[in-house]
Order: C-alpha cells, then structure tokens, then sequence
C-alpha cells in the first residue's frame, strides 16, 4: 500500500465520531462573520449597521487576488461591524448579524438533485474557476488557502493531475469521512470540475486505509463520473494529509523546498471538502456558507459530524453534542496535531473550522520536558527529512542563520517531532518561532534588492 | 470556565514515550545476558554487576544532589542503572568491587556528571569507566575467569577466544587457532571472558527486541557486525593466522559493543547516513586494533574514538531533505 517515504508517526486514531450521520446544527441566534477566514488579504465589509441580509447576501468582499469574499449563512439584520475574536484567538474585523427566519438568496438553488458535469456543457475552465473565486472557497483542510489560486497555475507551469485530499490524518476528525459517505456523487462532481478547471484528465482521491467504507464507495461511484479518476488507498501514516506528503504518496514526487509549491511537479491538490463545496458553488450557484465540522473528545456524550453554518459560536455546536464536559481543561480548533488551543467558545465558526475538540484536564497538561537524549527519534519521524532537536536548539539560541542554513523553513509544523520526543521536548514551540523570524529575515532581505 | 482552559501550541497529544521508557527497554534487552552471566559466572556475576549497579545510582544521586544542586534528580530515569550494568558487564567476574567503585566514579563522575548529566556527555560512560580500569588495572582488567567457574575471586581463568587469536597473530602461528572453542560454544556464550559478553545469542536477541520496539533502529549494530564480518572473512584467506568470523564476532565485546554500547543514543550521530558511517569506521578500527594493535580486544577504543567524531559526523551528514531527490527524479 502506498504512502509518503520519509519520516512520519501514527497517532491513536481515537476516531470517535467515525460512523455517526451528519447532523444539521441549529441555526444560532446571532452570527459572526470574521473578515479573516482565510490566508491572504483579509475581506472587506461591505454591508453597514442595520442592513438587512438574506442567506448568501455577500458581507465582504475580497481584498485582493490571494483572497476570498464573506457571505452571510443566515438571515437577518446586521447589528454591527466591529472587532470579534476569532479561531486565531486574536481580535479581527467581523459583521455581527441578528438571525431573522432562514431566508434565502433566489440566485441559490436548494434542491438536492444531482447536476452532472455532462448537464452542463456551457461551463468552461474559466466560468468554473470564476465561480469558485465569486462563491468565496478556500482549502477546506483547515490551511484555508483562497481555491482559484490554486487553480490558476503561474505562466509556464501546467498541472498534469488533480489529487483530491481525502486523508484526513489528524486524529479525532471524521468530517471528511462522513462527508464521503454521505455525498459522494456531489463529491465526484466536484472532482470532474476541478479537473476541467485545470484542464486535466487524471484525477486521484488519497484515502487512508482506515476508512475502507469510503474507499469502496467512492471506488465503486468513480468511474460513472470520469474515466481518469482513481481511488487511492493509503496506508495511515501522519502527516499524509500534508500537502507534499499527499503528492509523494499518491503519485510518488516530491515538492522541492520553498518557494517551490505543488504546481512545480504537476500536481493540483484540494481537499474532499473542497471539491463538495466546489460542487454546490458552481452546480447549485451557493457560496460557501455552511461546512462540516466535527465536535469530539473523551468526555463529549455525542461527538457528532455536524452540517453547520459559518458564524454559529462555537458554544452553540457543543451544546448540541451535549454541552460542555466538567473537566474540559483545553479547547481545540481542529485536530490534536496541527490545531488551535482555544481562548473562548465565543469564537464563531470559520471556513476552516474542521473540528472542535474538547481535552480533558489530564489531557490537557503537557509532561515536564527532560533533557535531550539525542536519540534521534525526532530525526527519524519529520517528515521532510529536517532535525528537529537542532532547529529547535538554534531557534532557543537565536541562531537564526544557522537556522536558515539548515532548512527551519522547509517546516511544516506537523508537530511530529514533539510528539515523538521521549523527553516531552516543545521542539516545535522553539521551531515555529525560529521558522517566523527567519521568513521575516528572508523577506526583509529581498526587498532590500 | 473559560478562564482555565490550557492554552498551547501544537501538538497536544504525545506518543507516551518517555526517556524512562527506553533506559528500562534497554534494560530489559540487556536481561536475558544478564541472566546467562549468572548461569556462566554464578556468585562472581552477581557481586560484580550489582556492585557496578549500586556504585553509578549513588554516584549519579550524590553528585546530583551534593554537588550539581538539581532539585529535579534524573537518577531514576534508568540511565544510571544502564551504566551500572553495561560497566558490570564489562568486568571480569573476579574484579574486587573496591576496583568496581572507582570505575562507577569514573564512568558516572567523569564520563557523565562533569559534562552536565543525562544527554551531555560526549563519551560513553561505561566506557570511560572500562578503558579508564583497563589503564590503570591491565593485571585485574585482563585476568579472565573460564566460563562455568562460579566464585568470586577464587574463579579460575584462562585463556580467552581473543588472546588466543592475539597469540596466534603474533606468533604467527595458525595451529594456535585450534585451541578455540568451537562455534557454537563461542555463539552460545562457553568461552571466557568479560561477564556480559559472553553470549553473542542473547545480546543478539536483546538488539532485535530494541529495534523491534523501535528504541534503536538497525543502523548502527547492522553497519558494525557487517563491516567486522566483511573483513575477518577475508582476512583468514589472505593469510591463516587470522580467526574465522564466527570467532571475531562472538569473542570478546563485539557483539556488546555492536548492540548496547555503540547505539547508545547520546553519543552516536544522529542521521542514518551519519550512523552507518560511524558503525563501519567502529568496526573498522575495531578489526585493525585487534589485529594489529596491542591490546587483544579493540572494541572500547573503537567506540570511544568514534564518540569523537560524532559531532563532526552530525554537521556533514544530513538526512535526506524531503525534495532533494526531485530534481533526480524528473529527469528520469
């Protein structure tokens, strides 16, 4: 069974929610669009206090190419744009809208018939990629990247393969998994439009092993969709559901380090989620308003798959996984390997969120680090082949050139190697703050040039 | 409620690996020779290596606690006891303890504390104790009871596998080479020697159950024992003098060596490509000390010189970057 070549470790799956049916959450009574749900130029307002605003009614606009409009998920009147906090536990421009019924935009189409790319022989690459960027998409994965950028590749670069992302690595997550089930042939025309966007006649879906029902499913619904698509069952391995990881898995190529990106060695990658929200943007005309999310933990009563809208408090979505526990000790944005501790449950929901997961207190705490036994487990398990112990060394230290030299950038933060530490090292504390500094001092020195 | 929540950075769950967890693996890899020593060496094993035990975890708390004044003490993290018994084992089973305490100090004192503690020290601690007692005490460090001889210091000695190969070698006389024992009592452990060394059958088992276990990966032992059986299997064709290979790899500390002392992890380089050259240059120095140097076992200095160079072979030999092989690839 294929999977990446270097490094990597296999957490307790711990997949709690695996098998539930996706439920739709409540609508909330107030939402909170943030203006920062993506990577890029943050969204700008364009609604003012006392608006009134119906499903799909565009809130903010894009800030720019590397960026992606904010549409309401609800009906009803705005009461304020004014700082929240969001999943960054920063505080960021956001429209505050009172929740009013459950009117939609007519543009949109609600039904749930199935549109086939075949159903619509109008659309070309570019209409496709246009819609994508008018309906607000971004990764799906939790990384958030604005979609049509992704799909324009630069001048000279062509992709030869699209690779959908259907790994889902982090431990606890199941969103991606339920959404497999529940909607593959949206699914997989979602896959065939990503594939026309970029013009390509081989698509893959990578599925980790652990999910046998969605690789049969999705195996057996393929070929009615496009000849070029291939399920691809992977042997579960974190971080397979990295990008670079993914493409060296699935097609056996490996991303050069930065500023190398994927288009580099032909391969267009979006998440399962992406391509399903993909679907509807440009089949049923529906920006992204809504995303799976997955509410878990030991001591949650229901973790639960949960269909809800963007800007419902995260408070909200627990409450309906029967409420908080009493020895909650630490709150997560996303999974237990790459996510976001939480400050507050008063955080709304973003086009990022893949998870909610709620640590008990014994959970929570981290192991008092030992001292460096250099026995090299760090080394064995990073995925990009990199030394943590030394990155993390030189960081402490402030050695930022030494840094640079020995590749800090090339990081991807999938916390492999503090995970695996034996000494309960925070090597990855020390590596991302070396790795921020050091972009800083790249950056700085080109634009002296 | 929110006011207490734990907030950190990724990632928030562990593998539940400890550094208690692999001392007490290797410790227990290290058991099965552990007991063959007693069955080999009866009261004298048993002196010799729990006095070893006992000397490095006081010295490893007293300095600790007397002179380095840490309140958070490492010595039940296992790495103390794993000198002791690594040292223990490398004693004869006749060695008067008042010997065995000062290679404890050494080997803790010396070799570990004065470098700052666990993960510090450049040199194999056990090591620095051995070759530290094997200077000082050449007459105690070299007179080596026979197997099946159970007292302390009354144990009779004899002749080991490798002063018989040292002999032949130097006599140049290949008919010596008869008085070793044969293959398989060399493999099972019925030969002569330091306590611990003995049975090459058990160390081995010990080495697959650590790589098993994912304590040590194949590198380092692998890279060793290939490099020594690669070598002592041409040199008897070259010239008669020379052992056969299942001799050279089952005599003296070799299999030790190989397996515990060389992969010990803080003072072995830390990328793969790093470990195999340090094995091959280990076994290689290894086979040229025991031939031509003019100690009968080079195994210690081998290691010990190799420790040396660990930093160095740390900042040539990277592992292999994700994306570097790409370039390769796409011309392909």
């Amino acid at each position: 069974m294929k999977t990446f070549r270097i490094g990597g470790v296999h957490p307790a799956e711990n997949k709690l929610s695996a098998g539930s049916h996706i439920r739709e959450a409540a609508l909330p009574k107030q939402a909170v669009f943030s203006m920062f749900q993506h990577i890029g130029a943050p969204a700008k307002p364009v609604v003012k206090k006392g608006d009134v605003v119906k499903v799909g009614t565009l809130l903010g606009e894009a800030g720019g190419f590397v960026s992606a409009p904010i549409y309401s998920s609800v009906s009803g009147k705005v009461s304020k744009v004014d700082v929240a906090l969001d999943s960054s536990d920063t505080r960021r421009m956001a429209v505050y809208v009172d929740v009013e019924g459950d009117e939609w935009e007519e543009s949109i189409d609600r039904s749930t018939d199935l549109v086939r790319l075949e159903d619509r022989p109008d659309l070309d690459a570019k209409t496709i990629v246009e819609k994508i960027k008018q309906a607000g998409i971004v990764g799906m994965g939790g990384a958030t990247f604005p979609c049509h950028v992704k799909l324009c590749p630069p001048p000279g670069q062509k992709a030869e393969c699209v690779i959908i992302n259907a790994v889902e690595c982090e431990p606890y997550l199941t969103a991606d998994h339920s959404l497999m089930l529940e909607k593959a042939d949206e699914i997989l025309v979602g896959v065939t439009l990503i594939m026309k966007a970029v013009g390509v006649e081989r698509g893959y879906i990578g599925i980790e092993n652990n999910k046998p029902d969605a690789i049969r499913l999705m195996q057996e619904k393929a070929g009615k969709y496009h000849r070029g698509i291939e399920v691809v069952p992977l042997k579960v391995r974190y971080p397979q559901g990295g990008e670079k990881q993914l493409i060296d898995a699935v097609i056996g190529r490996q991303v050069p380090a930065p500023p190398a990106i994927p288009i580099n060695v032909g391969a267009v990658v979006q998440n399962v989620g992406t391509a399903f929200a993909i679907y509807e943007a440009v089949m049923k005309n529906k920006p992204l308003i809504s995303r799976v999310i997955t509410v878990t933990g030991k001591s949650v009563q229901k973790p639960s798959n949960l269909l809800a809208r963007l800007g419902t408090p995260l408070s909200q979505l627990i409450d309906e996984c029967g409420g908080l526990p009493a020895d909650t000790g630490k709150i997560i944005g996303g999974g237990p390997m790459m996510g976001k501790a939480l400050i507050s449950l008063d955080i709304p929901m973003t086009k990022g969120s893949s998870g909610l997961l709620v640590m008990t207190e014994k959970e929570a705490r981290r192991a008092e680090p030992d001292p460096c036994i250099r026995c090299a487990k760090c080394v064995g398990a990073c995925p990009m082949g990199l030394e943590p112990f030394l990155l993390a060394q030189l960081s402490s230290q402030h050695m930022w050139d030494e840094a640079e030299h020995e590749a800090i950038v090339s990081c991807i933060e999938c916390g492999s190697c503090a995970f695996t530490c034996p000494s309960h090292r925070p090597l990855l504390d020390h590596i991302r703050l070396g790795k921020t500094t050091v972009m800083g001092i790249i950056r700085a020195r080109a634009a002296k040039k | 409620m929110s006011n207490r929540l734990v907030v950190s950075l990724s990632p928030h769950v562990h593998s539940g690996d400890s550094v208690r967890k692999n001392m007490y693996g290797v410790c227990l890899a290290l058991a099965p020779a552990m007991i063959a020593s007693l069955y080999f060496f009866g009261l004298g094993a048993a002196v010799v290596m729990l006095s070893s035990i006992i000397a490095c975890v006081f010295f490893e708390w007293s300095i600790t606690k007397f002179i380095l004044k840490r309140e958070r003490s490492t010595v039940m993290d296992g790495s103390a006891i794993l000198t002791g018994i690594l040292l223990g084992f490398n004693m004869p089973s006749n060695l008067p303890i008042w010997i065995i305490v000062i290679g404890a100090l050494v080997a803790i004192g010396v070799g570990k504390m004065t470098f700052g503690g666990l993960g510090q020290n450049p040199f194999n601690p056990a090591l620095v104790g051995r070759v530290f007692l094997l200077i000082s005490f050449p007459a105690q460090m070299t007179t080596w009871p026979v197997s099946g001889s159970v007292e302390y210091l009354d144990a009779q000695t004899g002749a080991t596998p490798l002063s018989i190969m040292k002999w032949a070698i130097q006599s140049g006389d290949a008919s010596a080479l008869k008085d070793l024992p044969s293959s398989m009592d060399m493999f099972l452990g019925m030969h002569g020697g330091a306590l611990g060394e003995v049975s090459a059958l058990l160390l081995l088992l010990g080495c697959v159950f650590m790589i098993v276990r994912k304590i040590i990966t194949w590198h380092i032992p692998v890279s060793i024992l290939g490099t020594v059986a690669i070598l002592s299997a041409i040199l008897p064709v070259a010239n008669p003098v020379y052992a056969n290979p299942v001799a050279v790899l089952c005599g003296g500390g070799l299999m030790l060596g190989a397996c515990f002392m060389a992969t010990d992890y803080v003072t072995s380089p830390m990328a793969p490509k790093g470990q195999i050259i340090y094995g091959v240059a280990i076994g290689a120095l290894t086979v040229i000390i025991r031939n031509w140097g003019s100690y009968p076992e080079g195994m210690s200095f081998a290691i010990l010189i190799m420790n040396a160079f660990t930093p160095l072979i740390n900042t040539y030999c990277k592992p292999r970057r994700f994306g570097e092989v790409a370039g390769k690839e796409a011309k392909k």
